[in-house]
């Protein structure tokens, strides 16, 4: 058995990231960040490229995009309905959760 | 080890065709991938299920397996036959379509191990890069409500694969120790890195994301950073005031109930949800008001005198 402590960072409201780091963390290249903006997926923060920022909550939108369409095969609209409906869904049995 | 019935994951029989395999496991994958589906047991259901197409839409491989699944029954104590894998090429890793790092002992038993590196169907927890460095790997780690109000330290256990002396990969337990920061809410990752898989020549070791869960609580159901309690009082509490005992993640507190109040009034805690160092919770008190059964004759005649002191009509507002 082998032990380790490590230490990692925590992606919560106060991680932000800029276009270069939000590639080099999920593993995508910058042509496929512009596709999902186009989509309507994620929305930086910040009026150029230079200067976008992206949140943690947009970082996991991205890596739930890219296992949507490689576990499931579905395309990048496809992916930004999904998600938009799951968003909704999560909601949805929040308050049923709350109102219990 | 276990036999497992890979017709049966699937909800199919024996006869069934490829393309009844391939739509009853792409259904199924619709409906139990961990990102859609959040209900414990959906990610392991959703790995049996890969496991299983794996095996079966590869005609050879399903070959392989029927020769003699004939025989047996999920869940009966499993051990290849001798020599079964002869004349199957794949034995030993060559099967190339899977990470089946992911797979059971049962499905290494038939089919071997991939050599390592080697993952050319991404899955949910490995995906694929251009470049030589290890998959990125996503799970998730399941912790309670104090875990997140106090922090926490937890160890978990990876199995990762370790080249020996001779080259040969084998995989091994490794513990790794993690500070669950205060505050942390459910949803959010932790980023370990290059905790992930290893990777190939110079690429270096992929990344593990865990993203946090929280186990359900007794008492309390949570929003975000905002914890909720259902407060049971009794109907002279809610109309005199009281000040009563209230269980927070932090121990009990003193709560003032206003004289005067009604059923589902929420009152808030300041700064007893889950904080962080720059955001703050709140934990709300919804007040249930508890009607006491008169049993007694004295007790009935208490709500009689109530009802002839105060007569109330609750329903004004529905006619």
């Amino acid at each position: 058995m082998i032990n380790t402590t490590v230490t990692g960072t925590v992606l919560d409201e106060n991680a932000f990231f800029s276009l270069r780091q939000c590639c080099a963390l999920c593993r995508v290249d910058a042509q496929f960040i512009h596709e999902m903006i186009d989509e309507g997926v994620i929305c930086p923060s910040g009026d150029n490229p230079q200067n976008w920022s992206f949140a943690a909550t947009q970082i996991k939108r991205i890596q739930i995009t890219l296992r949507l369409q490689q576990d499931l095969r579905v395309n990048l609209p496809g992916a930004a309905l999904a998600l938009d409906l799951l968003e909704e869904l999560a909601a949805l049995q929040e308050q049923v959760r709350l109102r219990q | 080890m276990k036999f497992k019935d890979y017709y049966q994951t699937l909800g199919l029989k024996k006869d069934a065709s490829q393309a009844e395999i391939k739509q009853a496991y792409r259904k199924l994958a619709r409906k139990l991938h961990p990102d859609v589906n959040k209900s414990h047991g959906a990610e392991e259901k959703f790995k049996e299920i890969g496991e299983a197409y794996e095996v079966l839409q590869d005609p050879e491989k399903r070959a392989a397996y029927d020769k003699f699944g004939s025989n047996w029954q999920a869940g009966q104590d499993f051990k290849p036959p001798p020599n079964w894998d002869a004349g199957f090429e794949f034995r030993g890793g060559g099967f190339t379509q899977a990470d089946s790092s992911q797979f059971s002992d049962f499905f290494e038993s038939l089919f071997g191990k991939s050599s390592g590196a080697r993952h050319a169907r991404p899955s949910f927890h490995a995906r694929r890069s251009f470049d030589t460095r290890g998959q990125d790997v996503h799970a998730k780690i399941v912790i309670t409500l104090e875990d997140s109000y106090l922090g926490a330290q937890k160890t978990i256990t990876l199995s990762r694969p370790v080249v020996d002396q001779n080259g040969h990969v084998t995989t091994s337990p490794h513990n790794i120790s993690l500070t669950i920061p205060k505050g942390i809410i459910e949803g959010q990752q932790i980023r370990l890195e290059g905790q992930g898989e290893g990777g190939s020549g110079q690429g270096g070791n992929g990344d593990l994301f865990l993203e946090i869960a929280f186990e359900q609580h007794r008492l309390f159901t949570i929003s975000k950073r905002d914890i909720q309690l259902l407060l049971p009082i009794t109907p002279w509490e809610a109309a005199l005031g009281a000040t009563v005992p209230v269980p927070t993640l932090g121990g009990n507190v003193d709560l003032k109930i206003p004289p005067g109040s009604q059923s589902g009034k929420k009152l808030r805690l300041k700064g007893r949800g889950l904080s962080a160092a720059s955001q703050s919770g709140d934990q709300y008190v919804i007040l249930t008001i508890v009607t006491p059964e008169p049993i007694t004759e004295a007790q009935k005649q208490i709500y009689q005198e109530m009802a002839e002191l105060m007569p109330t009509n609750p329903r004004k507002g529905l006619f």
